[in-house]
């Protein structure tokens, strides 16, 4: 994993690139960047769900209800209790971590087809509170008037351009930070435990509290990418915590390819361009989208990004193969050098 | 006192209802080893296909059950062959994802159907009855009726039919039962087939009291899963007991305390019984 050379870290910063440079182009479509803008909020959610399924294997489907829960925190304190964004989104995070902790300490109890049933039914506990708590939510009339991260006087947000960034260098930190997690042990403890949580147990990671934590990084994610939002949007209802919000962020995840560092991204942002592709067909669209889904989780089980990754597998395996061969020829053959070539073909293609 | 009985029986309808579409799931869930998220769109399609019989075609009403039935058992069947099957080697999020994709697919083509629009469906039973004091519905009382009927051929059809056996027998052990020569594959397609048969019988049933909406199975859908949870996924007890158990705890909640908390209270019932025992009321050894 030498830095620069390697083609997933360029695809990611290609990725990163292009999408820094979308303002220049649709700057003054303020429709276009806000859909953008959006989709990176999404993104920023998807990205947490990324942590809990893509590294532990666990399918957590509350992703929903934490982006709502961080919906709404920012858009009441902003507006009926009149709190700055930057001290209601402290107060979002705070309380996404709380909440998915504790729901974690539950949850984590069961696993596999549990867990994902199990968090379903936390995400729609969430979804029913803010649909029914009228009095503190408004319910169904929703919340108006979200505020503007405020600049401190240097910056203004309400511009789309302006937003667009912000949020952008919000997902920029949280794909730093799944980048971070993939190389740092932590990451391998929690792909060990994906692999087999009877293994990871018995070689001494400690795999409740690591699932714990990754529970609880996934929601603060979650509630990140709804807090930021309500603020791009401007305004909030009860669809924003609702179960179809964490199946449209599963389907994010899964065209862009899971426990990848780019998928994500570019899952959300291909799949918010169909949905804005099938916009006119409105609720018909999912005619052409469910069969696509299914397709892909039989076809394509590991999502764009999966399967060019495994494009870069092959080349640096047939790389090595030739490699190991020539060398092989070079050291005028020996019998057993050609073995050794095919020993080793042999091993990268069981890994 | 009245209103208690009163009550009772409407839990006891919704119980049966519940019932015959959680039976579905979890058998599918005892078979193939799938969450199907899928069944309450199943539902759906099963209460809009006896809409279409009745009111388009106009059969009468329990045929118009009976064909919508037939049709959803051959959907079934379509749903494992062509979703689940190439899937049956994947990891288990992967059906999930898939159950998801289809589960829009229905959604978006019952609306292309008939629209997004409420419908109400017009019941030939009409009427009502005095028991205790209290005024139940003939409705529901068909609906209790039909449930246990249904429920006793169904025990009747897996613990003495030969294709019954088949299930049960793939339920218990999938290797095993391949070694005898059952065929794990047709298995498959009768369950899911059979689920949503049973979940149909429960839609045409409910149809005539709630209206029709493309997106009437979601909280059906989840308070299933909550069912199947708590009785144990793949436990048939343990979805008979749930259901009859949150249907119950539903009404008496929302006819004592609030509508909203009824809503709730199988979510609430769920957490608070997953908390003491995460493999539900009567799970049984799962084998992977």
């Amino acid at each position: 994993m030498n830095g620069l050379k390697n083609p997933r870290v360029i695809g990611t910063l290609v990725v990163l690139l292009l999408l820094a440079l979308t303002p220049v182009v649709f700057g003054n479509e303020n429709y276009i960047m806000r859909v953008v803008t959006v989709g990176l909020c999404s993104a920023i959610a998807v990205y947490g769900m990324n942590i809990i399924l893509g590294f532990t294997g666990q399918l957590s489907l509350a992703q929903g209800g934490f982006f709502g829960i961080g919906a709404y925190a920012v858009g009441l304190l902003t507006t009926d209790y009149d709190w700055s964004f930057w001290s209601a989104f402290a107060a979002a995070v705070v309380g996404t971590a709380v909440i998915g902790y504790l729901s974690g300490l539950i949850a984590l109890r069961t696993k596999d087809e549990y867990f994902a049933i199990f968090t379903m039914a936390i995400g729609f506990i969430i979804y029913l509170t803010i649909s029914r708590w009228e009095s503190v939510t408004h319910a169904h009339s929703g919340v108006n008037n979200v505020k503007f991260p405020e600049g401190g006087g240097i910056l203004d947000f309400s511009t789309p351009t302006a937003m667009f960034y912000l949020v952008f260098v919000v997902l920029l930190v949280t794909v730093y930070i799944t980048f971070a997690i993939r190389r740092s042990s932590v990451g391998r403890t929690l792909l060990t435990i994906r692999t087999s949580e009877d293994l990871a147990d018995a070689i001494g990671v400690s795999v409740g509290m690591s699932k714990q934590l990754a529970f609880a990084a996934s929601a603060v994610l979650g509630g990140v990418g709804g807090a930021f939002y309500a603020t791009v949007v401007g305004f909030i209802g009860p669809d924003a915590a609702s179960v179809d919000k964490t199946f449209e962020f599963l389907m994010f995840i899964l065209v862009g390819g899971m426990g990848t560092v780019a998928g994500p991204l570019v899952g959300s942002m291909i799949v918010t361009y169909l949905f804005e592709f099938f916009q006119d067909f409105q609720a018909y669209r999912f005619i052409v989208l469910g069969p696509i889904i299914i397709a892909l989780v039989i076809f394509a089980p590991r999502g764009i990004v999966g399967y060019l990754g495994g494009f870069v597998d092959k080349r640096n395996r047939k790389k090595r193969v030739e490699a190991a061969r020539s060398e092989a020829n070079s050291k005028s053959s020996a019998p057993h050098d050609t073995t050794d070539a095919s020993a080793s073909t042999h091993a990268e293609r069981t890994k | 006192m009245t209103l208690f009985i009163q009550q009772l029986f409407n839990g006891f309808a919704l119980g049966g209802v519940y019932c015959l579409a959680a039976i579905g799931l979890t058998l599918v869930f005892g078979v193939l080893r799938i969450p199907n998220l899928a069944h309450g769109s199943l539902y759906m399609l099963g209460a809009y296909v006896t809409y279409f019989f009745l009111t388009t075609v106009g059969v009468p009403y329990v045929a118009a059950i009976g064909i919508a039935a037939l049709v959803l058992f051959c959907l079934g069947i379509l749903l494992e062959r062509l979703v689940f099957r190439p899937l049956q080697n994947s990891p288990h999020t992967h059906h999930m994802i898939a159950a998801i994709g289809a589960m829009f697919f229905f959604q978006a083509v019952a609306q292309a159907i008939w629209g997004a629009d409420f419908r109400r469906m017009e019941t030939p039973i009409s009427g009502s009855l005095h028991i205790l004091g209290a005024e139940i519905s003939a409705q529901r009382i068909v609906i209790i009726v039909t449930a246990v009927v249904v429920l006793a051929l169904l025990t009747w059809f897996i613990k003495r039919s030969i294709h019954g056996q088949t299930i049960e027998a793939t339920e218990q052990d999938r290797t095993g039962a391949a070694l005898v020569g059952i065929n794990p594959s047709m298995v498959a397609m009768l369950t899911l087939g059979l689920s949503a048969l049973l979940v149909t019988i429960a839609a045409g049933l409910v149809a005539p009291i709630n209206l029709l909406s493309p997106t009437m199975g979601d909280s059906l859908n989840l308070k299933v899963f909550a069912i199947i949870i708590l009785g144990g996924l793949g436990s048939l007890p343990g979805a008979i007991v749930g259901s009859f158990v949150l249907a119950i705890a539903e009404t008496m909640t929302s006819t004592y305390i609030s509508s909203a908390v009824g809503e709730v209270i199988a979510f609430v019932v769920l957490v608070a019984v997953l908390a003491i025992k995460p493999t539900g009321l009567f799970s049984k050894a799962v084998q992977r």
